[in-house]
């Protein structure tokens, strides 16, 4: 188990230099959501007050597809020469693979929601009412709970034909309550009316479940032949 | 096993009219809703067998996990399949009730969420089952069905919370149901897990069939000479 952290850092170390040089899923989520935030600020044209209440829902609405425009390249580098392959002979933790996608994935959106974060504030007039330090704990947390699934969902989908399109059906239904957790909470503190509290402690709630599932199932799903 | 099947069957059916019968004449007639209430008589016994489905399912998934055993897996298989069936009955059934009764077709009410979340994880879950290639498919069905499970009280609380932060609708809530229409609901859920049950064991004998017919398949295309491929290749194309 000693090896967990260390092989961890190294997966990550790769992923993140790969994608520093080559630039492609930071790239394809950016423009992407772009595309999805000017396309909602034309078709909708909110007035501030309305897009304070509706733009917990844009924002993660945007997010959510460009993630999985990231998790669906996640594992598609590995498969690449066999990578995937000699990773499962090899006698390292199927963990220390996992973990260290999920943070790469983790890191790639956190990065995405920085950047796109300003365009929106200018597109919708937005201005938070409430406790505006709460919003980098529901991004954190939120991220961390499309990722981790995402992740996971995307490897079981390498097992299948047309992942591409397997992944958002997998991912989805089960993302479920964490969508509805990180919209209501971001539109809690964005117009001030009711406290984000509950809805934080479920995000962490589902974020604790779904880390230690994954992590318990991945073995199983990396094996699987 | 061949001759108790029919056996079953016709006991299955006579039990379904028997229900149906107590439902549409035998209960009385609800004072405020009316004859659209009798309703209630199909969707109930729906989702309660739903459920119980989708909970043999998640047994059936994590027994496949521990064990992988075939049988786990069809089990897992045919429950979900039968279980979708039945969701999509209680989701269909709902409305229309609703609509005469509430004035609305549908509302994110607590159940009503819960069961479409249900019905969309499984659905998610058979076309998983459809995509993936055979020799992975049960070990992958199996995960997803234990996140499924580990959805559903995230989901409940969620939609606990977000529906009591916004107005509820007028729902006929009061615990108090008249003792001749539990009598006839329970009936009702007999004969319609009866019904579930007969469903699940025809189509779990398919199943077993279809694998016996595909490794055989499988066998002798491995063991015919080269030249001779063309008809075990036309049989594959006919089934």
């Amino acid at each position: 188990m000693s090896t967990v952290p260390s092989l961890t850092r190294a997966t990550l170390a790769k992923d993140l230099r790969l994608e520093w040089r080559s630039k492609d899923a930071i790239n394809s989520m950016l423009f992407f959501s772009l595309l999805v935030v000017v396309i909602f600020s034309f078709s909708f044209d909110p007035t501030a007050e309305e897009s304070r209440r509706i733009a917990g829902g844009l924002v993660w609405v945007a997010f959510l597809f460009a993630a999985v425009v990231a998790l669906n390249q996640t594992w598609a580098r590995e498969m690449r020469n066999q990578v995937l392959d000699a990773y499962r002979v090899s006698p390292a933790p199927p963990n220390a693979l996992f973990l260290a996608k999920v943070v790469g994935n983790f890191i790639f959106v956190t990065v995405l929601q920085a950047l796109m974060t300003p365009l929106f504030i200018v597109f919708y007039n937005l201005r938070a009412l409430g406790p505006a330090y709460q919003l980098p704990m529901v991004a954190a947390l939120g991220t961390w709970a499309l990722v981790v699934n995402g992740t996971f969902f995307a490897a079981m989908s390498l097992r299948t034909r047309s992942r591409e399109i397997m992944l958002p059906l997998l991912l989805f239904p089960i993302s479920i309550p964490a969508l509805l957790a990180m919209v209501e909470a971001t539109g809690a503190i964005l117009t001030g009316e009711f406290s984000a509290k509950f809805w934080i402690v479920l995000l962490a709630a589902y974020d604790l479940v779904f880390t230690i599932a994954s992590l318990f199932l991945f073995g199983f799903v990396l094996q699987a032949e | 096993m061949k001759r108790v099947f029919p056996i079953l069957a016709v006991l299955t059916a006579a039990l379904l009219s028997y229900a149906l019968y107590e439902a549409l004449v035998v209960a009385p007639t609800e004072l405020t809703m009316g004859d659209v209430q009798r309703i209630f008589y199909y969707h109930v016994p729906s989702a309660w067998t739903a459920f119980i489905l989708f909970s043999i399912n998640f047994v059936a998934s994590v027994v496949y996990l521990i064990r992988r055993s075939n049988k786990a897996d069809i089990v897992a298989l045919v429950t979900a399949e039968v279980g979708v069936v039945f969701c999509t009955v209680v989701l269909v059934t709902g409305p229309i009730w609703a609509r005469p009764v509430w004035g609305i077709w549908w509302t994110w009410d607590l159940r009503l969420t819960l069961t479409l979340v249900l019905w969309l994880i499984y659905v998610s879950y058979l076309v998983l089952r459809r995509f993936s290639s055979s020799g992975q498919t049960p070990l992958l069905a199996a995960v997803l069905a234990i996140f499924g499970a580990l959805d559903v009280p995230l989901v409940y609380f969620s939609i606990w919370f977000f529906r009591t932060q916004h107005p509820q609708p007028v729902i006929g809530g009061g615990g108090f149901i008249d003792p001749l229409m539990l009598h006839v609901l329970l009936i009702n859920w007999l004969a319609f897990s009866c019904f579930a049950a007969l469903v699940c064991w025809s189509r779990y004998r398919l199943e077993v069939l279809q694998r016996e017919v595909d490794e055989t398949l499988a066998l002798e295309a491995l063991l015919e000479p080269r030249g001779s491929q063309t008809r075990t290749s036309q049989t594959w194309r006919a089934g």
